[in-house]
């Protein structure tokens, strides 16, 4: 398969869109009509052809755009990229895992060439050909975590495991949902998610903990996640949520088809081998509202979705003041008629809107 | 003086005991203001033998109670800052078994908290103990700065000027509590500021 790159935009102009092939291979995330947190934790080994899930890494239309995004976030703010000095192993176990994985996966974009510790990597939609030494920090341009999250889309938070807990103790975050990398570092798996609501007392995290603790190399793990942004922006980060903010007040009843988007997180996880850390890459995916309404099921869900979610989640999740316009909006898509369970739109044998 | 209980909070709020002696060769105190009265109340002469004090007043009168102690050494300084670098003096000769007590603001008790852990001593095994002023150290999420002392929610940032309002999240690593721009959806609609825990 040749991957067509969009020459776009996550910021000013927002030129960002996505072609009917990334619509229909969303990962929309609601498995049914009605959302509270869960665990909802699954194995990571592939999944249906052309989807999200196929690939460890999933690489799409938005990469190279994204990677330049990326590039724009770090220059002006460095301290989004952070490695605490135990973790420079754990970085090198990252960049190994994900230049054999891509080169394995994508053989038409990416190449590998490994004799000894002479390693030579081939990113062609990038234009990068480096040869380097593995674990030798000084014949790379950045650490190798740096180096290679530059290079691959999502956010990583490489995390240590001592003490029965994960520390976040090193990570690349540019395409966060409003969380500070810069404030977190150092902190352990219950304090980092402090801040969300209800879940500590539903022993979410408790069970989350225990299962990631045991994850096996070999044996990576997924979970989506999601929120609400205005305007395709990647970079909603806490450091400039006084210039982002007020976005979310330009939502009006003619734009917010095409300004409100739904973002959902693939959430992986994967054993590191000489560490033993875990990295958590957190892959954002962004979607306008009227583009999933394309999806007769995914129009009816959402509505259902949105509409019963309890006001702490929506406040959580930063849309409490817009859900009433999100609401106006999707119920036209929304007709009564049942949904068929699980997440696949389902577009072939879903009823077509009857409204 | 009664110790203000903290209200329940999120798990990255740090929670304080009540100081209490160990056995140990090597002892360090570090207090500030009335964070003297939790030493004086632990301060058996046995103790003090053995005892570094590093003691910041902060406008108090309890300097010459804890000299009156005997420590086996006794530091008065004018400010944290001042201090910190006998801190890090001390620490760094520290010995395994070290024990390492902590009293007074937070602001104090997680900055000294910081460079124990920087030494090596894991946050756990460092006690504290809260007493006087219940004001905050604050960092600024969007320009990073801190923000001493501060007593009210929303505050401005002594360094940017935004308006910010007080998180209980808490990062051991910075020893600050997290302020974010309360105003971004609605420039200028500011809340009248109030205590923190008002």
């Amino acid at each position: 398969m040749t991957i067509q790159f969009n020459d776009e935009t996550f910021r000013d102009d927002y030129s960002f869109h996505n072609t009917d092939w990334a619509i229909k291979r969303f990962p929309f995330p609601f498995h049914e009509d009605s959302y509270m947190y869960a665990v909802n934790m699954e194995q990571h080994r592939g999944g249906p052809e052309g989807s999200v899930y196929e690939k460890r890494f999933d690489v799409d239309e938005h990469y190279v755009s994204e990677m330049r995004d990326r590039a724009m976030v770090l220059a002006d703010d460095p301290l989004r990229c952070q490695s605490l000095p135990h973790m420079t192993l754990a970085g090198w176990d990252l960049l190994e895992l994900i230049m054999v994985s891509k080169s394995e996966d994508y053989p038409d974009l990416f190449e590998l060439h490994r004799d000894g510790d002479t390693w030579r990597w081939v990113n062609k939609p990038l234009g990068i050909d480096d040869t380097f030494t593995f674990l030798d920090e000084t014949t790379l341009p950045y650490g190798p975590m740096e180096y290679i999250t530059r290079q691959t889309q999502g956010d990583f938070c490489v995390l240590d495991q001592r003490d029965n807990n994960l520390w976040m103790d090193a990570g690349t975050v540019t395409t966060q949902a409003d969380w500070s990398l810069d404030f977190d570092i150092g902190m352990n798996f219950f304090e980092w998610h402090a801040p969300v609501p209800l879940a500590h007392e539903k022993g979410i995290f408790v069970r989350a903990l225990k299962f990631l603790l045991n994850i096996q190399q070999g044996a990576p793990a997924r979970r989506l996640n999601w929120t609400m942004t205005v305007n395709p922006l990647l970079d909603t980060s806490p450091e400039n949520y006084h210039k982002w903010g007020i976005q979310k007040t330009t939502l009006t009843p003619e734009n917010i088809g095409a300004k409100q988007h739904l973002r959902v997180e693939l959430q992986t996880f994967f054993r590191l081998p000489r560490s033993n850390g875990l990295v958590f890459p957190i892959r954002c995916y962004l979607c306008s509202f009227q583009d999933l309404m394309t999806m007769p099921k995914w129009g009816r869900r959402l509505h259902r979705v949105v509409r019963d979610l309890p006001d702490e989640l929506a406040t959580y999740k930063g849309f409490i003041d817009n859900r009433p316009m999100m609401l106006d909006y999707l119920s036209q898509f929304d007709d009564g008629q049942p949904t068929s369970p699980g997440v696949w739109p389902d577009f072939e044998t879903e009823p077509p809107l009857t409204k | 003086m009664s110790k203000f209980e903290f209200p329940p909070s999120i798990k990255s709020r740090p929670v304080y005991g009540t100081l209490e002696a160990r056995l140990g060769k090597g002892h360090l105190m570090i207090a500030d203001g009335e964070g003297a009265e939790a030493i004086l109340g632990i301060a058996t002469p046995d103790l003090m033998a053995k005892t570094h004090i590093i003691y910041i007043p902060r406008g108090t009168q309890l300097a010459d109670k804890l000299r009156g102690a005997n420590p086996a050494q006794f530091y008065e300084g004018p400010s944290y800052a001042a201090a910190v670098s006998r801190i890090r003096r001390v620490l760094q000769d520290a010995h395994m078994g070290l024990q390492v007590y902590l009293s007074g603001t937070e602001g104090l008790m997680g900055q000294a908290q910081n460079e124990a852990m920087k030494a090596g001593i894991p946050h756990t095994a460092i006690q504290t103990e809260h007493r006087g002023s219940v004001s905050r150290r604050m960092q600024c999420v969007h320009c990073k700065g801190i923000t001493e002392d501060v007593e009210t929610d929303p505050f401005v940032c002594s360094h940017c000027g935004l308006n910010l309002f007080v998180r209980d999240h808490y990062s051991r690593r910075l020893a600050a509590y997290q302020g974010v721009c309360i105003d971004a959806e609605d420039p200028g609609n500011v809340p009248a500021p109030k205590g923190i825990y008002e």
